[in-house]
């Protein structure tokens, strides 16, 4: 059994690698420096290892590993402590996100070579991970805060890791701000939570340790638990890009890729299904609670995957994609099936780091994330492109694949529920099994098949150096020679971490839950590892989501593959809804235009500046100019002449005797 | 012990006054030969030279002691310790007494360390440079003085002596408006201080003792000479100017953006902490029932400084008057903070409090460090004006890395000292004040919205021509940004070492409540 400090030691390595690197290695070997690379692998593969070796502990347990907390903060009656909870979730959640972190950075390797911020890369991302390793491991909930906005930090430093370039400051900006709004909700939850300390729900417990709160929640009022829930899961909406807070997910992509996908697979958004499944019970404990977490995960559903369909740079539909598989995993949880969610996360986080390190393969090579500059690139790329088609129908959730099977298990929770609102999100996500495989397609279909487009050339046709812009080329390369396009396969330290979440994108999703029971993996063992029963199988189901895929799939073949009708017959067709698409749905504009600028800037802090400066301020001077003014005023008064003074001083010495007769009592 | 914690920065100022005189004397008499002026007398001759070492080593010694009473001061028995205590003026029966308990030995340290800060970001001032670093000094003890004074005549002179030094830094090393805000600084602190000195000649007619620690065991107040509600009100004036506390902060904005960069550091640093610690000390401690009582305003007073400070911080373009605004919006929540004695004896709790006093600790560091950055950048690029800056974090990546820290910082970004502040704010006033701390919490964002656009704007973006001969910091710049990062990574990965010596100050106030 793994000990206390072995736990430790799995967010400790990589701490370490982010100190090693920031404090020695940047400054005295350089921020090109090779070594930087070699000491995030190493330490987060050791990281993986333990977790490995943490999940293979806690497989025989039937509770969660406790260790006692260490205190870290106490004030009468406050007591803040710091430890670690190793139950299954964690033990899962553990795996994932060393697992995926540690095939992004030897990607990286390969990835990142050339970048002038080799270093800072592995040192921010060595902190990502020590970050989304201590979200998952915490035992106290202002703990899982810490990490929660650490987690933020590194995805604003990831981000903007490019923060010459204006458009990737402005998107490392609106990450952090979007996912705060949601963090005052979990932060209100908590202080929420430290006010119920003397209720009867909390006697003898600690309002801020987790297994104190789980087991606490059944005995809370519903008012508490709805609104404690509600709180939670504002913060959890905010980091996983649910609507209305999605919109900072897309622009993320100004990021380099690996950032991406490591943001979209195993950690940033991952964090907030994590939260919302770990404090399930809470959830559990109030339907208001659940049906808002079901309906939102539903919508965001359908409504990401809508704006993928018209995107064309290939990270922003799989950007949409992610925001709208998020919304199943909050579905799930939303119809109370709290594993079935994390199993989607789990198999998620396969074959989506997979499409996006495609993506990344891709861009290596055309430098472009343009779509329309692409096609054709099977034949020079075929290791990228078989990886990619497996990656895209694992999402699309054809059979066989991972993605297939998780996606089941969400339907099937969803068809089983017996709510009114369970139907309807049901429907809500068999509509987006067919969005989902039209958009994926278009996508193999606009890079992959076709003549090849001309790649980053035919963007910048004109000689020179390329303008910096949205669709710049993921090297910021403005200032070395202006990049060519070589149409070949990324090298082999790209491809290898492609490869195997090729293999887990194909196999995690039956492997790790199976139909029966499958050369020592006990049947459903996945769902039943971190929640007692499983749903089963529905052949009939399966059936019908196999077929609104495929269906999905051929349309797109039909649109993007055949051309008939040809895609801007289609779009044609669809106008004023395509712009709508095209423009997101308009929230961006209202949000930034209107909101924050029009309503915010130029209006109520606009307002307000004048109000300090010609009202507050104004009166100010006006005092200092009374007193002077009035100085002048008054000073003949000093006359000199010791009757008047007389008068005055029994003036005053009536008014004293005028106060203490008032307020002398 | 005490005293010379106090004393020592006076005493090099004095040294380096005399050190100029004699040096005045020895050239006087062997320049009277040659009878030629001194070429070249602005640049850092070897006379400022001397000044600013000798300013350097006397800074550097205090912090030492200002550590040593931190250090030395005992958890385990609480209460007043290192007391130092002799008739002073007998007539009145007024005394030199000073010590210090939880509450003022953080603040003690917190001086120490800005006293440093502020030497070594003068490193480079060259106008009448001596007279820059003795001003400094006799500011450092000033406020010393005032959180280490336990009889009130004492309080106030040292409260009175800060106003000089600050004066005359604004004024004459400062830029802009300097006299004006320099006038307006002094006119609205004086304004404040002949309300404490009416507050606490009151106190003296009606109990003929300026003992502070005596006037804050006072069971009841029933001889008083005014009601207790209007003697509380006098004190209340003068600490919320100094906070400063919305609608009287106007001088603050003037005053940071006009002073030279060791002044900000000063003034953000430990002077307005000298109206939060008066809050606690005198109003909270001496006027329990009264404090209870007005704690709705208290709390309205700390909701709008914090909203209202925060959203116009927004429309600053100017990079110091931004960072000003931002700490009225951040002193906010002191008073938030001390606004959770509003409520029943049993269900009063000290975390409110020590959130408030730690507050004032970690605004002082982060605050301090950013008024440092923002003071080299200025030195550098010549200009605070945030549009004309742009792309700067190419040209100064040590300078850009830890703008970036302190914004994060005072942001409350967790794992760095502010979080930890905000939390127990929240946590201890949620209770009482539930929808006004819920309103407060929605700052965050705000908070997170300016800092890191200013960031954005400031040090992200291609790299502008223009600054291409700017460099990075110099190490005397670079080594009190550290130290003030290294106390604020302290503070927010393990504030237990401070909070505790905050709490075991603030236990016996809130026993006062019963």
């Amino acid at each position: 059994m793994i000990s206390e400090l072995g736990a430790w030691a799995i967010f400790l390595l990589p701490l370490a690698s982010f100190a090693l690197i920031a404090l020695v290695i940047r400054p005295f070997l350089g921020s090109r420096s090779r070594v930087s690379g070699y000491v995030t692998v190493l330490a987060i593969g050791l990281a993986f290892l333990l977790s490995a070796y943490a999940l293979r502990s806690t497989l025989g347990h039937e509770q969660a590993i406790g260790w006692p907390s260490h205190r870290w903060l106490a004030i009468s009656g406050l007591d803040i402590r710091i430890g670690i909870l190793m139950d299954p979730l964690t033990a899962i959640m553990l795996v994932v996100v060393t697992g995926v972190s540690l095939l992004v950075q030897v990607y990286s390797l390969g990835y990142m070579k050339d970048d002038e911020g080799y270093a800072r890369y592995f040192a921010y991302m060595s902190l990502f991970t020590a970050s989304m390793v201590g979200v998952v491991m915490a035992r106290s909930i202002i703990q899982l805060y810490v990490f929660w906005e650490l987690v933020g930090l590194c995805s604003y430093l990831l981000i903007g890791f490019w923060h010459q370039r204006p458009a990737a400051a402005a998107a490392a900006k609106k990450a952090f701000l979007v996912t705060r709004i949601g963090d005052v909700g979990f932060l209100l939850a908590i202080l929420y939570l430290f006010l119920q300390r003397d209720t009867a729900a909390f006697a003898g417990r600690n309002p801020f340790e987790i297994p104190d709160i789980l087991a606490a929640a059944g005995m809370m009022t519903t008012f508490a638990a709805t609104w404690t829930a509600l709180g939670v899961f504002a913060g959890a909406a905010g980091k996983s890009g649910q609507f209305p807070l999605h919109t900072w997910l897309p622009d993320a992509m100004e990021g380099p890729t690996p950032v991406s996908s490591l943001i979209h697979a195993a950690t940033m958004v991952a964090a907030g299904v994590f939260l919302t499944a770990r404090f399930f019970p809470l959830f559990e404990h109030s339907a208001a609670a659940m049906t808002t977490v079901a309906l939102v995960g539903g919508f965001t559903a359908v409504f990401a995957a809508t704006m993928g369909l018209v995107m064309y740079d290939i990270k922003r539909v799989l950007a949409y994609s992610t925001i709208s598989q998020l919304g199943y995993m909050m579905l799930a949880i939303g119809v109370g099936a709290p594993a079935v969610a994390i199993f989607h996360l789990f198999t998620h986080a396969f074959f989506k780091c997979l499409l996006f390190l495609g993506a990344g393969s891709v861009s290596h090579a055309i430098l472009t994330f343009d779509m329309r500059f692409m096609g054709g690139l099977r034949k020079a790329m075929p290791w990228t492109y078989a990886t990619f088609l497996i990656g895209a129908l694992s999402l699309a959730g054809v059979f066989p694949l991972a993605g297939f099977w998780s996606k089941d298990e969400v339907l099937l929770s969803a068809w089983r529920g017996d709510k009114g609102v369970d139907s309807l999100v049901f429907w809500l996500a068999f509509v987006a099994v067919f969005l989902t495989a039209f958009y994926m397609f278009r996508v193999i279909i606009m890079t992959f098949h076709g003549p090849f487009r001309g790649g980053v050339g035919a963007e910048h046709p004109q000689p020179g150096p390329p303008a910096r812009g949205e669709h710049d080329q993921d090297h910021a390369a403005g200032e070395e020679a202006a990049p060519s396009v070589h149409l070949a396969e990324s090298p082999l330290v790209m491809i290898a971490p492609m490869l195997v979440l090729a293999v887990l994108a194909i196999a995690a999703g039956y492997v790790a839950n199976p139909l029966g029971d499958l050369a020592g993996v006990p049947a459903h063992w996945f769902v039943e590892f971190l929640e007692e029963h499983a749903e089963g199988f529905s052949p009939g189901l399966a059936a019908a989501s196999s077929a609104v895929a495929l269906g999905g799939v051929g349309l797109a073949a039909l649109v993007y593959g055949r051309r008939s009708p040809s895609p801007e017959a289609v779009g044609r067709a669809f106008g004023p809804i395509r712009t709508l698409l095209l423009n997101r749905y308009y929230m961006d504009a209202l949000y930034e235009g209107v909101i924050v600028r029009s309503l915010f800037y130029q209006g109520i802090a606009r307002g307000l500046n004048w109000f300090d400066r010609e009202v507050i301020d104004r009166f100010v001077d006006f005092l200092g100019w009374l007193s002077r003014n009035g100085g002048r005023t008054v000073a003949p008064l000093q006359n000199g002449q010791t009757q008047a003074y007389g008068v005055v001083i029994s003036l005053g010495v009536l008014a004293i005797i005028g106060v203490y007769l008032v307020f002398g009592r | 012990m005490l005293t010379a914690v106090v004393f020592t920065p006076l005493a090099g100022a004095l040294a380096i006054l005399l050190l100029a005189w004699l040096t005045k004397v020895i050239r006087w008499q062997g320049g009277s030969a040659r009878r030629k002026p001194t070429p070249g007398w602005l640049k850092a001759g070897p006379r400022t030279q001397r000044a600013r070492s000798l300013a350097l080593l006397v800074s550097v010694a205090e912090l030492l002691l200002s550590v040593t009473v931190f250090l030395s001061y005992d958890l385990a028995q609480g209460g007043l310790q290192l007391i130092t205590r002799a008739d002073w003026i007998v007539p009145i029966n007024a005394q030199y007494y000073l010590g210090v308990d939880g509450l003022s030995a953080p603040l003690v340290l917190l001086n120490g360390l800005l006293g440093l800060c502020a030497v070594l970001a003068s490193w480079n001032v060259r106008r009448r440079a001596k007279e820059h670093f003795i001003w400094l000094l006799v500011l450092q003890t000033a406020v010393m003085g005032v959180f280490t004074s336990l009889d009130f005549v004492l309080f106030f002179v040292f409260w009175e002596l800060e106003l000089i030094p600050m004066y005359l830094l604004i004024s004459i090393w400062g830029s802009g408006r300097k006299e004006y805000s320099a006038l307006k600084f002094l006119a609205f602190t004086i304004f404040g201080s002949a309300f404490m000195l009416v507050g606490l000649l009151v106190l003296y007619f009606s109990t003929g003792t300026f003992d502070m620690v005596a006037l804050g065991q006072q069971k009841e107040w029933s001889n008083l000479i005014l009601p207790v509600q209007v003697v509380f009100f006098l004190f209340f004036t003068a600490f919320a100017i100094k906070l400063p506390s919305w609608p009287v902060h106007t001088w603050l904005p003037d005053a940071h953006t006009d002073a030279p960069t060791a002044g900000s550091v000063m003034l953000a640093g430990v002077l307005i902490k000298m109206g939060g610690y008066g809050l606690i000390r005198v109003c909270v401690t001496m006027f329990p029932e009264v404090a209870r009582e007005y704690a709705w305003l208290l709390v309205a007073l700390g909701v709008m400084s914090v909203m209202y400070g925060a959203v116009v911080t927004m429309r600053q373009n100017d990079l110091k008057r931004m960072i000003a605004y931002s700490s009225i919006s951040h002193m906010g929540l002191v008073l938030i903070g001390i606004s959770s004695v509003g409520v029943a004896a049993d269900r009063l709790s000290p975390v409110g409090l020590s959130g408030a006093a730690l507050q004032m600790f970690t605004h002082g560091t982060i605050t301090g460090l950013l008024f440092l950055l923002v003071g080299f950048v200025y030195e550098k690029a010549h200009t605070r004006y945030i549009p004309d800056l742009g792309g700067l974090a190419a040209r100064m990546p040590f300078l850009a890395a830890f703008l970036v820290m302190a914004g994060l910082a005072s942001l409350g970004l967790p794992g760095l000292s502010g979080f930890v502040a905000e939390l127990l704010v929240f946590l201890g006033t949620f209770s009482v004040w539930g929808w006004p701390t819920a309103i407060a919490v929605f700052s965050i964002v705000l908070t997170a919205g300016y800092i890191l656009w200013m960031v954005q704007r400031v040090m992200f973006g291609p790299a502008l021509r223009r600054y291409d001969h700017v460099g990075d910091a110099t190490l005397a710049e670079a080594i009190p940004v550290v130290l003030l990062f290294i106390a604020i990574l302290a503070v927010g990965v393990y504030p237990a070492w401070l909070t505790d010596v905050f709490t075991s100050g603030v236990a016996p106030i809130i026993s006062r409540f019963g």
